[in-house]
């Protein structure tokens, strides 16, 4: 515990500085979930230029330009990660297609969390009946293999790189329901929730100010490790066809598109393949990192 | 013996807090269906009243059901019947709005230090907190009455800024103490407020209390397990076993002359700062039986030594047994005066239990033990 007096002057944003820094300086020490932060921060700087660049054509390149002459070739000077059956450069279209990858990653994470979240915090604050239904509804959503439950609502929605992103969000659903309506049971029967009901606050702000920013921690690490697998979906959902549509380079859709040339050119496969588990390791890596980062037992 | 002081007492005090037959059985759900199978009777008809500006503690072992009366006070959970009246209007009665426009007038201290404050929230933010729920304080006034408060609780201005984490368990207590008191309460339940804290700790907490109560004129319902505590602070103590009240009196009363024998039994278990007091600690047997099907007749019976046949099937009554004394005195048991006065004696030998246990070999304790069952 510090008995710094320095504190006396400090304003809430500087403390909120503070707290981030000490955060950093914990996730520090994980040399591993770092490297993943990195990976990811460098991947997302070439997402969004990649999707910038692949809207206005800054570098003049073209991930959907076939060139005949140039089928199924291996990696050379000229294409970096070679070309695919129809002469299309994969590096290009590794490049144009990472936002679309990390994109409806996100998003879909986003949308599992917004409706996850709320789920959980209703079922675990209210508990009895409320409780029980949504409960029931998650455990029915949970008895369904999350990639078999995506495909199913695939085929039902139809592919699309909207309805994917709907998909993969409902298969995660419960996983967030779960996971914080545990965290809420157990904040919820802590003596500071008492207190403050003591006092005559509303649910509304019970959960709000009290409940949901104590239950960040187990929020923030599942999304991190939710993405992994989120971004596994999608590109497996694309691999079958279901998910984003060709000529939209998506890694999954790659891979599909490279099957059938595996042994005259693994290359098309290849880089895709290895562009997704780079991109999944780091996001396990941090996940685990922010894990620990984020257990207030290690604290102090 | 009642002094004119105490008569003068007994005047000026009114009624702050009445408690009717409060019950609170907390449903077992089971089966298939959830369906209610049993109920804990945490709480099982108890009735007391506390006036103003006096400590009131109610001691018992884990289990007895004294935090969850306070609870049920503050209608932390909703008591499943009787009445409790706070300066004459009954809380139970009133709808979650009205409630809400009481709530600053009851305020709760709680047990864990650790568990009590919003560890995301400074110490500033949660007084301020607490003031805007209530609408206590006006707002421009807050600020200052966060350092007045602060200050109050012999803590220094410019920890407001700090988190939880960053205090110590009794500074943390300090803060509690400091929310409930950001409202200006009249009436505050102290849920073990104390025994979490080192004893050292625990006195200054306890000093602190007392001062506060006098400067503000403060009342106390303090739940406690700790009898030296108690003692130190109270002018009245409740006695409860097993959702029940078995005793309940004035702090002296209670200490000089304890009628029942669970009382007895728990005031021999104070410590006492003697080695060669071999003292007369008195053994009870077996453990507290189970509040989801609780004895029958007096609750005490199965662990009480001078039990019998009719503690078995007759409830005994809370009543002022000893009509010559003055001292506000009531006990539930059928043979408190019989005990006292020595004409009904104890099944079997209760004082230093453990020594008899190496005299004797164990089949005669079987024995024993057979003989009173």
């Amino acid at each position: 515990m510090s008995q710094n007096n320095g504190y006396q002057d400090m304003t809430s944003t500087q403390l909120l500085m503070k707290n981030i820094k000490e955060f950093f300086g914990r996730l520090n020490k994980n040399k591993a979930a770092m490297v993943g932060f990195y990976v990811l921060v460098i991947l997302f700087f070439i997402a969004v230029f990649g999707y910038l660049d692949a809207r206005f054509g800054w570098l003049g390149i073209s991930s959907t330009k076939t060139n005949l002459t140039a089928r199924l070739e291996g990696p050379s000077a000229e294409f970096l990660f070679g070309t695919d059956h129809m002469g299309r450069d994969i590096l290009y279209r590794i490049f144009h297609g990472m936002h679309i990858t990390l994109g409806v990653g996100f998003a879909a994470t986003f949308l599992a969390a917004l409706v996850g979240v709320p789920l959980g915090i209703l079922a675990g604050y209210y508990g009895k009946w409320i409780d029980s239904i949504i409960m029931r509804i998650m455990d029915v959503l949970l008895a369904f293999p999350g990639i078999l439950l995506a495909l199913f609502i695939v085929s039902i929605l139809g592919g699309s790189t909207i309805n994917v992103t709907i998909a993969v969000a409902i298969s995660a659903v419960p996983q967030f329901a779960r996971i914080v309506r545990g965290s809420t049971l157990t904040t919820k029967n802590l003596e500071y929730i008492d207190a403050i009901r003591a006092l005559g606050a509303k649910d509304f702000k019970i959960i709000f100010q009290h409940i949901l920013p104590n239950i960040m921690s187990p929020i923030i690490v599942n999304t991190s490790i939710f993405l992994a697998s989120a971004v596994l979906s999608i590109a497996g959902l694309s691999f079958l066809g279901l998910g984003v549509q060709p000529p939209i380079p998506e890694w999954g859709a790659m891979l599909n598109d490279g099957r059938n040339y595996m042994y005259q050119a693994g290359h098309i496969t290849f880089f895709p393949g290895m562009m997704i588990v780079i991109v999944v390791l780091a996001f396990n890596l941090l996940g685990d990192g922010l894990r620990d980062a984020l257990d207030p037992k290690l604290k102090n | 013996m009642k002094t004119s002081e105490d008569i003068l007492r007994e005047e000026e005090n009114e009624e702050i807090l009445r408690v009717e037959g409060l019950k609170q059985y907390f449903p077992i759900k089971g089966g298939f269906f959830g369906r209610t199978v049993n109920h804990v009777k945490a709480v099982d008809d108890i009735t007391f009243t506390v006036n103003k500006g006096e400590t009131v503690s109610i001691v018992g072992e884990s289990g007895c059901g004294k935090s969850t009366t306070g609870r049920s006070i503050l209608r932390l959970e909703e008591p499943t019947e009787g009445k409790v009246f706070f300066e004459g209007k009954d809380i139970l009665a009133q709808s979650k709005k009205e409630m809400r426009d009481m709530r600053d007038d009851l305020q709760i201290i709680f047990q864990d230090p650790y568990a009590s404050l919003n560890p995301r929230m400074t110490v500033k933010a949660t007084l301020m907190e607490a003031m805007e729920i209530t609408g206590a304080v006006p707002k421009r006034e807050r600020e200052q009455r966060v350092i007045d408060l602060l200050e109050t609780v012999g803590l220094q201005r410019h920890q407001m800024h700090r988190y939880p984490h960053e205090f110590s368990g009794g500074q943390r207590q300090r803060i509690g103490i400091a929310r409930a008191l950001s409202v200006n309460p009249k009436l505050i339940i102290c849920d073990e407020a104390v025994s979490a804290l080192d004893v050292s700790i625990q006195a200054q907490v306890l000093n602190l209390l007392k001062k506060l109560q006098r400067e503000m004129g403060l009342t106390y319902l303090f739940i406690a397990h700790d009898l030296g505590v108690v003692r130190h602070i109270s002018d009245r103590i409740i006695v409860m076993y097993l959702g029940k009240i078995v005793e309940y009196g004035d702090t002296k009363s209670i200490f000089e002359n304890p009628q029942h024998p669970y009382t007895k039994a728990l005031l021999s278990a104070i410590p006492v700062a003697d080695p060669r007091n071999k003292s007369d600690r008195i053994f009870l047997r077996g453990d507290i039986p189970s509040p989801i099907d609780p004895p029958t007749g007096c609750r005490f019976h199965t662990r009480c030594p001078f039990a019998t046949d009719l503690c078995k099937t007759d409830t005994p009554v809370l009543e002022n047994k000893d009509p010559e004394s003055n001292a506000k005195h009531e006990v539930a048991c059928h043979y408190a005066l019989d005990i006292q006065s020595g004409k009904h004696e104890a099944n079997y030998e209760m004082r230093d239990v453990r020594k008899n246990i190496d005299d004797e070999s164990l089949e005669a304790l079987e024995g024993q033990e057979e003989e009173r069952y």
